[in-house]
């Protein structure tokens, strides 16, 4: 028999994540011995079985390590091929990128703030309960997810998936009117955006802040998103060449995800709060107003808050989505021309998630010698961990039902891609004697 | 009669199948009064035992552990779906298959004996009996809904078996392989999809496998033509269906037909694949 000081909590399939992974936390004498974000998703090997592959097959092959951010893939899969090449894609090809990228970020954003983390906050297992008392705004989360997959269609072809992206560019460059479709359902997008701020802004919140060093991509002038340069909050900051340097992942027995850590500094975090500590000055007008309003202006340092933020991204990619339409003027090719040389390229873009690396080695006849993905869920794995090990340590005194569905909350804050991160979850909380 | 139950599982794969459910923007609510989801852990943490009447399963199977798993799916399960390329073909994890997968292991992992997989990557029909499939990487969404409303109806789906020119003829698209001599792999693949790629001035790279009857032999001096053979066909047909069987032996056949050619030139520098 367990004592009151000793607990074992486990969840062994977690829910409203994307992929699987169980979570185990051990509490002994009253402390909290362990914390372990297992992920068991199995392993796919895609970093072996892209060498022998063409340079211009990455982005579609890498599409398939996440059907929830596939252009993230793909777009990071493009610019690290490119370098590689010693080709830079500008113009109004690099404003289709970044539109495809608001599709993307509009789709996921949606996707997590109301089908998986806001049924925490309420207090339902799923979306379709939630539904049941609050028809409405499900709808309204599922029409903002609609304006999103509508981009990912014109523009890409298919909402998961897309198919019109190549290196160099586009296949196909959109007319103006095809992209002028999207407008109407962009322009209400834009006020679901707005009111989805309000909405969980009004959330209860716990008590509760990370300390973590944070981490994003910053492109100065705008909120970066499909491109730009790795800065942390401490004042870090370093080429997209140098990111092996910096950052250094390692493998723990309990995951099929590797840890990512700063070289000599230990833990950080990627994702929507390091973007909006680092490029909140250059958000829109409707997006930083909605921001100031739900109380952001100090800052945000709580994960579960990271949903307000989120939503603050959503409205920030509607309306970007909206600017980049009205000031498209199509290319007079679809894409550069990129031929291969042998050499190393390098990429990184913002997934909804967080940073997400690519490089690639490729010989003079475009054949792939090698390839390495860092994607964002293996970088913020330390900082779930550390972050449930504190959750917990303040929270003994509720009992395993109740402190296991925080846990899982506090997991879905960093809205973790297992799949991605395949390289994620069951909770599991072993309360055993010392 | 009770509300059918549906549950939805997920092996290796990339969740973009399942996805597409939650993508039904316009019929998820109407689905979810029609069906009780049963078990569906991307979309709630609501668990309920089985027997479900409709599974949807995604994913290949790679660990040894998968493979005690879809059994007991299968017993729990009255009409059981595989939904996208990974679960009808092995996925573009099946690209291990053949391959060396200890040293695969240890390029991707630091400390491989942390990591358990099988050797091959294999489709759920390769462990139990499969009562439907809907092909695709990822599946479509109008496929999906089709066979939701077919089982609910009682009716068979309609899931057509002929190939992607059917569907570049229906929608009008000029064929991109004999206009413009790109690369296409329509003939010889499985509608569903819709005929994107062409339509984006694109050849089809294959996702949804192969039709019924495709000839890859007849395809392969047209692809010649357009400027695909060897080893570039053999990449061509290994993607998200490389373990479909007719796509498996296209691959070997234009593979054998590199190492000839390279054999007459007196070259053989090819990479090693």
């Amino acid at each position: 028999m367990t004592h009151r000081g000793d607990r074992a909590l486990q969840v062994a399939g977690l829910a409203r994540v994307e992929g699987e992974g169980a979570m185990r936390v051990r509490v002994v004498d009253g402390r909290v011995s362990d914390v372990r974000l297992e992920i068991y998703e199995p392993p796919r090997f895609f970093e072996a079985f892209l060498r022998g592959r063409r340079y211009t097959e990455p982005p579609d092959i890498t599409a398939r390590i996440c059907g929830i951010c596939p252009v993230a893939y793909q777009l990071s899969a493009c610019q690290a091929i490119e370098d590689a090449c010693g080709v830079e894609v500008g113009g109004a090809v690099a404003d289709l990128r970044r539109l495809l990228y608001c599709g993307e970020w509009i789709e996921s954003h949606a996707l997590h703030v109301y089908l998986l983390h806001a049924p925490d906050f309420l207090g339902y297992p799923g979306v379709v309960e939630l539904a049941r008392d609050h028809r409405d705004i499900v709808e309204r989360g599922l029409a903002l997810k609609k304006a999103g997959n509508a981009i990912l269609e014109v523009l890409g072809g298919r909402a998961v998936h897309p198919v019109n992206i190549r290196v160099g560019g586009f296949y196909r460059a959109p007319d103006r009117a095809a992209l002028a479709t999207l407008r109407p359902a962009l322009r209400r997008a834009l006020d679901d955006a707005l009111a989805t701020v309000s909405w969980v802004a009004g959330f209860n919140f716990p008590d509760f802040t990370h300390e973590h060093e944070m981490l994003a991509l910053v492109e100065p002038g705008r909120y970066a998103i499909e491109r730009g340069t790795p800065r942390t909050d401490r004042g870090l900051t370093f080429p997209v060449r140098e990111f092996e340097t910096h950052v250094r992942e390692e493998q723990v027995p309990h995951s099929t995800a590797l840890h990512a850590h700063l070289a000599g500094c230990g833990r950080y975090l990627t994702g929507p709060l390091a973007r909006f500590a680092l490029s909140r000055q250059w958000l829109s007008t409707a997006a930083a107003q909605a921001a100031t309003a739900a109380g952001l202006d100090g800052g945000c340092r709580n994960p579960f808050r990271s949903i307000v933020v989120r939503a603050v991204e959503l409205t920030y990619a509607v309306e970007e989505a909206l600017r980049l339409i009205d000031g498209y003027e199509p290319p007079a090719r679809s894409y550069v021309e990129v031929p291969a040389r042998e050499g190393r390229g390098y990429g990184a873009t913002e997934a909804p998630r967080g940073t997400l690396f690519h490089r690639y080695e490729l010989a003079a006849d475009g054949i792939l010698r090698s390839a390495r993905i860092v994607p964002p869920t293996s970088q913020n794995q330390a900082c779930v961990e550390d972050d449930l090990r504190r959750f917990v340590q303040d929270r003994l005194d509720l009992d395993d039902r109740r402190l296991t569905h925080d846990c899982e909350q506090a997991i879905r804050n960093y809205d973790p891609c297992i799949s991605c991160a395949t390289h994620f979850l069951d909770l599991t909380v072993e309360r055993e004697p010392a | 009669m009770a509300t059918p139950t549906l549950a939805v599982w997920k092996f290796a794969s990339c969740d973009g199948c399942q996805l597409s459910l939650l993508d039904c923007e316009d019929e998820l609510l109407a689905l979810a009064g029609a069906v009780r989801i049963a078990h569906f852990l991307e979309a709630s943490s609501a668990v309920a035992d089985g027997p479900y009447d409709i599974s949807l399963v995604e994913g290949s199977v790679t660990t040894a552990g998968d493979v005690a798993r879809i059994h007991r799916v299968r017993e729990q399960s009255g009409v059981l779906v595989t939904i996208g390329a990974c679960a009808t073909a092995g996925g573009v994890q099946a690209l291990r298959n053949g391959a060396d997968v200890e040293e695969f292991r240890r390029v991707v992992y630091a400390r491989p004996e942390y990591v358990a997989t099988l050797a091959e990557s294999t489709p759920i029909s390769a462990h139990v009996p499969v009562d439907y499939e809907l092909r695709g990487c990822p599946i479509s969404r109008a496929q999906l809904l089709e066979l939701l409303g077919a089982l609910l109806a009682g009716r068979r789906p309609r899931l057509p078996t002929h190939s992607v020119c059917f569907e570049c003829k229906s929608r009008g698209t000029a064929c991109v392989l004999v206009a413009a001599g790109t690369p296409c792999l329509g003939p010889v693949t499985q509608a569903g999809c819709g005929a994107i790629c062409p339509a984006y001035g694109r050849g089809c790279y294959g996702c949804f496998g192969p039709a019924a009857r495709a000839d890859t032999d007849a395809l392969a001096p047209v692809l010649r033509v357009a400027g695909v053979a060897g080893e570039d066909l053999a990449r061509l047909y290994r993607t998200f269906n490389a373990a479909a069987p007719a796509f498996r032996a296209a691959a070997g056949r234009a593979e054998s037909a590199a190492g000839e050619a390279t054999d007459h030139e007196g070259g053989g520098d090819d990479p090693p694949r």
